[in-house]
């Protein structure tokens, strides 16, 4: 048995930096897609990283399919990697049909701010009670009926359910 | 044919796992269905049982597969896992009984459901679903082998993102997209951890970990350290990694937001008690670290809880709050400090599960979540007002409830340890239960004593009656806090032989390796060879 040399290769090292680096800088976008471009790119990274830590790639890992004096591949590190392969793979369809399903509804696949937190942060800022405000962001209605809205949005009408029945209920 | 305790280890992941295929091909039987889920998981309960009263006497341990523990994965069931498992099964169990009392549209029993306030679950697809999470969480606990916590991990993360986003509507895919984005992120710094912690010390076995860990370069270790605490800090909603719960969380039905409220942080708290206790004990600076975020997820949670108008809102910052006071046991460092911290992670799984099946009903009933809305449910409903009052106080920590016992045990090793730190951390306690009280009193006056703004009618009729499947589970939850009150000595009791043995340093390795080699190895010059022979003479068996 001899022992792999564990010096990193300096281009895998490199990749991993710069797929990370461009994950993150993706990750940060609003936009849900760029953000699971970023997600991909990210986990490869994490990928390759878990490829260094198993060392220099040698022969297969079978006992008695290669001379004893070679050096084996660790095949830990390469299972660890198919399985998050694997998970990736899930994640990345799971992510992609939350994306539609948010251009389906909104017409775009960002990721919009909470109302009721902007509610809570202009009572903060006015120090005054929410139902007297009557700002005129985007629906023309004020943050109250907004958030009023949002609640019972929880619970679409018949017309949205039959909706999300035929295109979303499925998943 | 010999039956032995090991048995039991593996039922609460496979059991879940096994119905959730089955759940799923008779998605179309949804009577079946219901009785399949609620079988396991009444069985995952029988099996934690046993798993706990078995773990008293030394952890129970199962190698899967037959290959010894540092070439295969292991399954662990120590005193800590078997009791988080205990209680985050019987909350599941309660969990499942309550949604299928809520009546699912769509399914046989409730089929022209147009009431536009219900909630919208597609029967095929949740109790699949929620058997997985199920699993998912059972593995967490139970593993051994750290590759295969992130396993267990990923399965229950994949899980909640179906759940959160269930029925697609607009909220619930905005909230959701938040969650899962942060939840991705932390899960590649998990698999980033654990690819370097491979790196460094060639096993990713935890008892294994334990040892090798020690003879690495002080530096790597700490950057270890931190890496693994920031990804589990994610998922436990410590303060400045918090901001993605509340906003996410209570746009979901109530039995989903239950389970997740109850379990899905407080497995995040599991992985770094064992961090802390099993993989990187002694590290002064980090502890000090971990007092001051668990000051400010205390403060910051709490401030938020009080400032907020929707119950389901304010009950997610008490939870991000509460996580300080694990967090704090945990940095005290000390075998009463991590007991009580125990102590606390049962009683808050059981009682802020409780209070949001309780706002399940107060929604049902009341028509709405929303503080200004609401009003009079004492009058209305004297039961309702019960079942939400006494886990209210019991989160606020009124004498004699289990949140009490929990905060003393706290208190008491906070003021033992001494330094101005812990006396910040002990101050900052107190003040948060009353801000807590002082938060849920809020709820309290405004949904129960105040006239209602809009009349909720006195007999309700058949939308906001409330089936006696909801009432059950959640009188049940309930009934199950109060005991956590009466049997808290033999509990306390069994959180400090648990954090005994999670501080002593050898418990846990030394049932993982029973001829005691891998632990020598760790001291002795010739380590690396050893390891090396021991590795190999695993693979042969």
């Amino acid at each position: 048995m001899v022992i792999l040399e564990n010096t990193p290769s300096a281009v895998l090292v490199i990749a991993i930096g710069v797929l990370f680096a461009a994950g993150v800088y993706l990750m940060l976008e609003r936009s849900l897609t760029r953000v699971l471009l970023g997600f991909v790119l990210v986990s490869n990274g994490a990928n390759l990283t878990l490829l260094v830590a198993g060392g220099r790639s040698g022969s297969a890992p079978i006992v008695g399919s290669s001379p004893t004096d070679e050096p084996m591949s660790d095949p830990l590190a390469q299972a660890m990697i198919l399985t998050s392969i694997v998970i990736t793979l899930a994640l990345t369809a799971f992510v992609l049909a939350m994306a539609y399903r948010s251009w389906q509804l909104n017409g775009h696949d960002e990721v919009a701010d909470d109302v009721e937190d902007r509610r809570i942060a202009r009572l903060a800022a006015e120090n005054a009670p929410a139902f007297e405000d009557a700002d005129a962001t985007e629906t023309g209605e004020s943050l109250d009926e907004e958030a009023a809205e949002v609640h019972d949005d929880m619970a679409p009408s018949r017309d949205e359910l039959r909706h999300a029945d035929e295109t979303g209920g499925a998943r | 044919m010999s039956w032995s305790v090991n048995d039991l280890v593996p039922l609460p992941v496979m059991l879940p796992l096994f119905a959730a295929g089955l759940t799923l091909a008779l998605h179309r039987r949804p009577r079946i269905q219901r009785i399949i889920s609620t079988t396991a998981l009444a069985g995952v309960v029988l099996a934690s049982l046993g798993l706990l009263v078995a773990a008293d006497s030394g952890p129970v341990v199962v190698e899967v597969g037959g290959w010894a523990a540092p070439v295969g994965i292991n399954l662990v069931a120590d005193r800590l896992s078997a009791l988080m498992l205990t209680v985050s099964s019987v909350m599941i169990l309660c969990v499942l009984l309550y949604s299928i009392g809520q009546g699912v549209p769509g399914s046989e029993s409730d089929p022209d459901d147009s009431t536009p306030r219900r909630e919208i679950i597609p029967v095929a697809i949740y109790h699949p679903t929620f058997l997985v999470l199920a699993a998912g969480v059972s593995n967490a606990f139970l593993s051994g082998d750290l590759f295969n916590v992130y396993v267990g991990f990923e399965i229950l993360l994949a899980a909640s993102y179906v759940l959160l986003t269930l029925g697609g509507t607009g909220e619930r895919i905005r909230a959701g997209s938040v969650y899962v984005v942060v939840a991705l992120l932390s899960s590649i710094l998990f698999l980033t951890a654990i690819a370097l912690i491979y790196a460094s010390t060639g096993t990713v076995n935890m008892a294994q970990l334990a040892g090798r860990l020690t003879e690495i370069d002080p530096t790597v270790r700490l950057a270890l350290q931190l890496l693994l605490l920031l990804a589990f800090g994610i998922k436990a909603a410590i303060f400045p990694l918090s901001a993605w719960l509340p906003d996410s969380y209570p746009t979901a039905p109530a039995p989903v937001t239950a389970v997740f409220a109850g379990l899905l942080t407080k497995v995040g708290v599991y992985a770094i008690v064992r961090t802390q206790t099993v993989l990187f004990p002694q590290e002064e600076t980090v502890n000090r670290v971990l007092l001051v975020l668990a000051l400010a997820t205390m403060l910051v949670g709490i401030l938020g809880a009080v400032a907020q108008n929707d119950i389901k809102r304010l009950l997610s910052f008490t939870l991000v709050s509460h996580i300080g006071y694990m967090i704090f046991g945990v940095a005290l460092a000390s075998e009463a400090g991590t007991a009580a911290a125990i102590f606390y992670v049962v009683h808050h799984i059981t009682v802020q599960t409780t209070l949001f099946l309780v706002v399940g009903l107060v929604e049902r009933r009341g028509g709405s979540t929303s503080l200004d809305r609401l009003g009079g449910l004492a009058r209305v409903a004297p039961g309702l007002a019960i079942l939400f009052f006494i886990p209210a106080m019991n989160l606020a920590g009124i004498p004699p409830l289990s949140g009490f016992l929990g905060k003393v045990g706290l208190l008491q090793e906070g003021a033992r340890l001494g330094t101005p730190l812990a006396w910040a951390l002990v101050i900052g306690s107190v003040v948060t239960s009353l801000l807590t009280l002082y938060a849920i009193v809020k709820a309290w006056n405004k949904a129960f004593w105040q006239s209602a703004p809009e009349e909720i009618s006195e007999k309700p009729d058949s939308e906001t009656r409330l089936p006696s499947g909801m009432l059950g589970p959640t009188t049940a939850l309930v009934a199950f806090g109060l005991f956590l009150t009466f049997a808290a000595g033999p509990l306390y009791g069994y959180a400090e032989r648990a954090a005994e043995a999670s501080m002593d340093g050898h418990t846990y390795v030394d049932a993982v390796f029973p001829n005691g080699s891998q632990r020598g190895q760790g001291e002795s010059p010739d380590a690396v060879e050893g390891e090396v022979g021991a590795e190999l003479s695993g693979g042969d068996e």
